[in-house]
């Protein structure tokens, strides 16, 4: 991570997010935003975090590993299931790390 | 709202310095970008050496939906001079838009309702950076938090997060799709398999969103109803 590389990277990410914000706001009085567009990003956030925690809960070193020794597998069934009975995501995330740290200490 | 910030600002700035992110890089993500998820989403991605163009799209993809706030909060700001609008475009975020769309509808004079949403803007602001920083000093005052497994708090922050959605059948669809791409692809370079991934759950949700409707006979969107437009966009940030 050079520092060159870390400032691209934000100016990148600076541009595009203030881009999306000013689009409508200062930009769009004469602009509709598309109904299609609407109903998909419905779906963008549990797509893309599903998409990073899966991979790594299931293959945390690369490969798959559903044995005793991941850890992160039951540490994210346990903060999932917590959040999703209770809605409370701070209570799912510090029963998550329970769970993954008793199952680290344990086996 | 601003306390259910607190603790995923210091989660944050806590990850960002323990996966080896310098502190100003970290300060910075939330002094100039200031979106929540795609800051933890960079964080996973350049600790993990993404190429910058897969980063730039991720963010794009993962914040368009500003792009439905600024539409929708635009009657409310089609008055006012640029001065006010630029600012207030940069500042809107999940939970600026959640707690100003409301209360926009009751405000009648001429910048009341500008100067209300200028204010939540700004103490959302200030407290997502409070907090970040809070979150870097815990990092930079314990070294070697990574190996005590913070990566996994990413995994329990991100589950948490998207784990109450799933009630909603077309959003559990979603995500099925997408994690079972995210895992067939995730030998692609630069972590390009997340785009993919991305793409084929929000097409799959799409998809289980448009039969579910057509089962019930066009009644409307029965089986969306636990995604009503508030809860679906919003998170806890």
């Amino acid at each position: 991570m050079t520092t060159t590389y870390l400032f691209l990277a934000l100016a990148g990410m600076v541009l595009v997010t203030f881009g999306i914000r000013l689009s409508f706001l200062v930009f769009g009085h004469r602009m509709h935003f598309p109904v299609w567009l609407e109903r998909a990003l419905r779906y963008v956030p549990a797509a893309v975090l599903t998409a990073l925690i899966v991979p790594m809960a299931l293959a945390p070193q690369g490969a798959v590993d559903v044995s005793l020794h991941n850890a992160y597998l039951p540490g994210a069934i346990v903060a999932a299931a917590v959040a999703f009975f209770s809605g409370h995501p701070l209570a799912a995330i510090i029963s998550g790390f329970v769970a993954y740290g008793a199952w680290r200490f344990l086996l | 709202m601003m306390v259910g910030a607190a603790p995923f600002g210091v989660i944050f700035g806590t990850l960002a310095v323990g996966s080896g992110i310098p502190m100003w890089a970290t300060v910075a993500l939330s002094v100039f970008v200031f979106a929540g998820s795609s800051q933890f989403i960079a964080v996973s991605m350049l600790s993990g050496g993404v190429a910058l163009p897969v980063l730039w799209l991720t963010t794009f993809v993962v914040n368009l939906r500003h792009a439905l706030y600024s539409a929708t909060l635009l009657p409310y700001a089609r008055h006012l001079p640029a001065r006010w609008r630029w600012p207030l475009a940069f500042f809107l975020t999940d939970e600026t838009f959640a707690v100003v769309e409301n209360q926009l509808r009751h405000y009648t004079g001429e910048l009341d309702g500008a100067r209300y949403w200028m204010g939540s803007s700004l103490a959302m602001y200030l407290n997502w950076l409070i907090w970040t920083v809070v979150g870097v000093a815990v990092g930079q005052s314990v070294p070697g938090l990574a190996t005590l497994g913070l990566d996994f708090a990413m995994v329990a922050t991100f589950a948490a997060i998207v784990a109450p959605q799933l009630r909603s059948r077309p959003v559990l669809v979603a995500a099925l799709v997408a994690g079972l791409v995210a895992m067939l692809a995730r030998e692609l370079p630069f972590k390009s398999g997340l785009l993919l991934a991305a793409a084929a759950g929000v097409a799959a949700g799409v998809m289980a969103e448009t039969l579910a409707n057509q089962n019930n006979g066009n009644s409307g969107d029965a089986d969306t109803a636990g995604i009503d437009d508030s809860a679906s966009f919003k998170e806890p940030f």
